[in-house]
């Protein structure tokens, strides 16, 4: 029935993400050095360095092309990893799932807290690289800002994906496979770092049924000052994987801890 | 009046395994009510099943009258839940720990702050409220997981193994806010496979086995009903002690390894026999809820 998995919000998935809110304030000296640090030198090193052999061959400066990549992909890479490492200790060593189920609380709850949680975390984190980006200059104009709810939702759609692995992880050493085969493919060959209209038009046909992509299509407009194109067909690709990796994944934690 | 915990014909299949068989149990309002029974025997799923938290394969279960685990969620609210292993959230120091917790309840605010002060005062951790986790001792994250299993003032609380792995002090300290929790009116609801715990403490209890209930009462019924009132365990070499005990006739006696276990009404002739017998060393007790365990249950190990 799917009265059971529609999750309460308010007293509900609210209070797990408030849980990883105060546990990421608590180390937000490390977190603010790493978010703003990681990316200059990324802009830095590849945006200058690997930009002077490209520059001029595209219609924006090849620092603005990386920046918009790097701002989607990490997205993916935030709140992917969130959702692998940091639920998978919350739910199988820590044992808080357990806690959290003696309370109200039920499964859809709990996982959309999470999937929240690490959505805010991806636009906090795409704040820093945004912040970095416009330093450099990368940045066109102020509706750059619409990256963010962007990347809030990219962050939802790869959560969501992510939990399915999760779900069934019997440790962490299961999460290389995902890490390797699915993050790191999907990160060299959706456009990230060059376009996809130089990939072979079979691998370009796949790549478009994959949802990095489509982050990348709506957040490098954003960042270039350029129009938008095919934005419902970008937003609907990024829902329905969010939806079916949130489905899936409640079914998977329920027949795991519901025994 | 209605029971607060009321199972009927509860079964629980795992694959081929079944855990539960029928499985029936009424918890009376007010009471400190045990599940005894050994490793395996079906205490902990029933638990589970009782908050809605892994539903049986048959039965009925109804707790506040409400149906489970339709129910679960509502009656989630109103219960207080001790797990066997800590579980305390290691990101935080105590008094996150409870107000996150809290907040898992939709409490949060200024009625919280003063019922967690209350809690820490309760178990005595008033001084460690901004403790990390971590550097807490087993008793201090015991005391602390049951603070927040009263966050929401809960009429049902239910432990599991409460007192396993703790110190005599510690326990000591648990038992009496345990009995206060009761003499405030809460109903409590333990597992334990600690006789003198489940003596001292429950009202009412049951002793469990193979998935189902094999006897009901208050410990001192159910040790009179079943054994005799005193105890002797005879110790030395096995051959020496079954020559001594044979001539016994008014005990029952149990061979165990080195140890005889012989149950009595009168131990006065047993005694004058054994202070003849040097070699053989002994201990006189009344008999105690593990006699009627181990009677019930067997004396073969679980695991």
């Amino acid at each position: 029935m799917i009265a059971d998995y529609i999750p309460r919000l308010r007293h509900a998935a609210f209070a797990i993400w408030a849980r990883n809110m105060l546990v990421w304030r608590k180390m937000i000296g490390s977190s603010v050095v790493i978010n703003l640090g990681e990316p200059l030198l990324y802009l830095v090193a590849f945006g200058y360095g690997l930009g002077m052999f490209i520059g001029g061959q595209m219609d924006m400066p090849y620092l603005t092309f990386l920046a918009s990549g790097t701002l989607a992909a990490s997205a993916m890479n935030t709140a992917g990893f969130e959702a692998l490492f940091g639920v998978f200790t919350r739910m199988v060593p820590q044992k808080s799932y357990d806690a959290m189920l003696a309370s109200p609380l039920e499964i859809p709850d709990i996982l959309a807290g999470e999937i929240l949680w690490c959505a805010t975390k991806a636009a906090i984190h795409g704040a820093g690289i945004l912040l970095v980006a416009a330093a450099l200059g990368a940045v066109a104009d102020w509706r750059a800002l619409w990256v963010l709810p962007i990347l809030f939702l990219a962050g939802l759609t790869f959560a969501a994906t992510a939990l399915v692995v999760t779900a069934r992880a019997g440790s962490y050493a299961s999460f290389s496979y995902y890490t390797t085969l699915v993050m790191t493919p999907l990160m060299l060959l959706s456009g990230v770092f060059y376009p996809i209209s130089t990939l072979p038009p079979l691998l370009q046909e796949i790549v478009h049924w994959l949802p990095l992509v489509h982050a990348v299509e709506l957040v490098r407009p954003l960042v270039a000052g350029l129009p938008l194109n095919n934005v419902t067909l970008h937003l609907a690709v990024l829902i329905a994987y969010g939806i079916v990796g949130y489905l899936v994944a409640v079914r998977l934690v329920r027949t795991r801890l519901s025994i | 009046m209605q029971p607060v915990v009321d199972i009927r014909g509860l079964t629980k299949r795992f694959g081929e395994r079944e855990v539960l068989r029928g499985l029936d149990l009424a918890v009376p309002a007010g009471v400190c009510f045990g599940v005894l029974g050994p490793n395996g025997a079906g205490k902990t799923t029933t638990l589970r099943a009782l908050l809605g938290l892994s539903p049986g394969t048959s039965g009925e279960v109804h707790v506040f009258g409400l149906p489970i685990p339709a129910e679960g969620r509502a009656v989630r609210a109103r219960c207080g839940v001790v797990p066997q292993a800590d579980n305390l959230d290691p990101d935080f120091t105590v008094i996150e720990n409870l107000r996150v917790y809290a907040r898992y309840f939709g409490l949060t605010g200024a009625p919280v702050e003063e019922r967690i002060r209350e809690l820490l005062g309760f178990v005595e951790l008033s001084d460690r409220a901004d403790a990390p986790i971590a550097t807490l001792s087993g008793g201090m994250k015991r005391r602390l997981t049951i603070a927040r299993a009263l966050i929401n003032r809960p009429e049902l609380i239910i432990l599991d193994e409460p007192t396993t792995g703790l110190d005599p002090q510690v326990r000591r300290m648990i038992w009496a806010r345990l009995r206060a929790l009761r003499d405030q009116g809460r109903t409590l609801l333990l597992t334990t496979h600690y006789m003198d715990e489940a003596e001292r403490l429950c009202d009412e209890l049951v002793i469990v086995d193979n998935g189902t209930v094999l006897e009901r009462g208050s410990p001192r019924e159910l040790i009179r009903k079943h054994v005799e009132a005193e105890v002797l365990e005879v110790r030395g070499a096995p051959e020496r002690a079954r020559a001594v005990l044979a001539g016994v006739s008014d005990a029952r006696i149990e061979e165990l390894g080195d140890t005889h276990y012989c149950y009595t009404r009168d131990a006065r002739a047993l005694l004058a026999t054994l202070e003849q017998h040097r070699e053989l060393t002994f201990l006189h007790r009344p008999a105690n809820l593990e006699d009627v365990f181990l009677k019930l249950t067997g004396h073969e190990l679980r695991d």
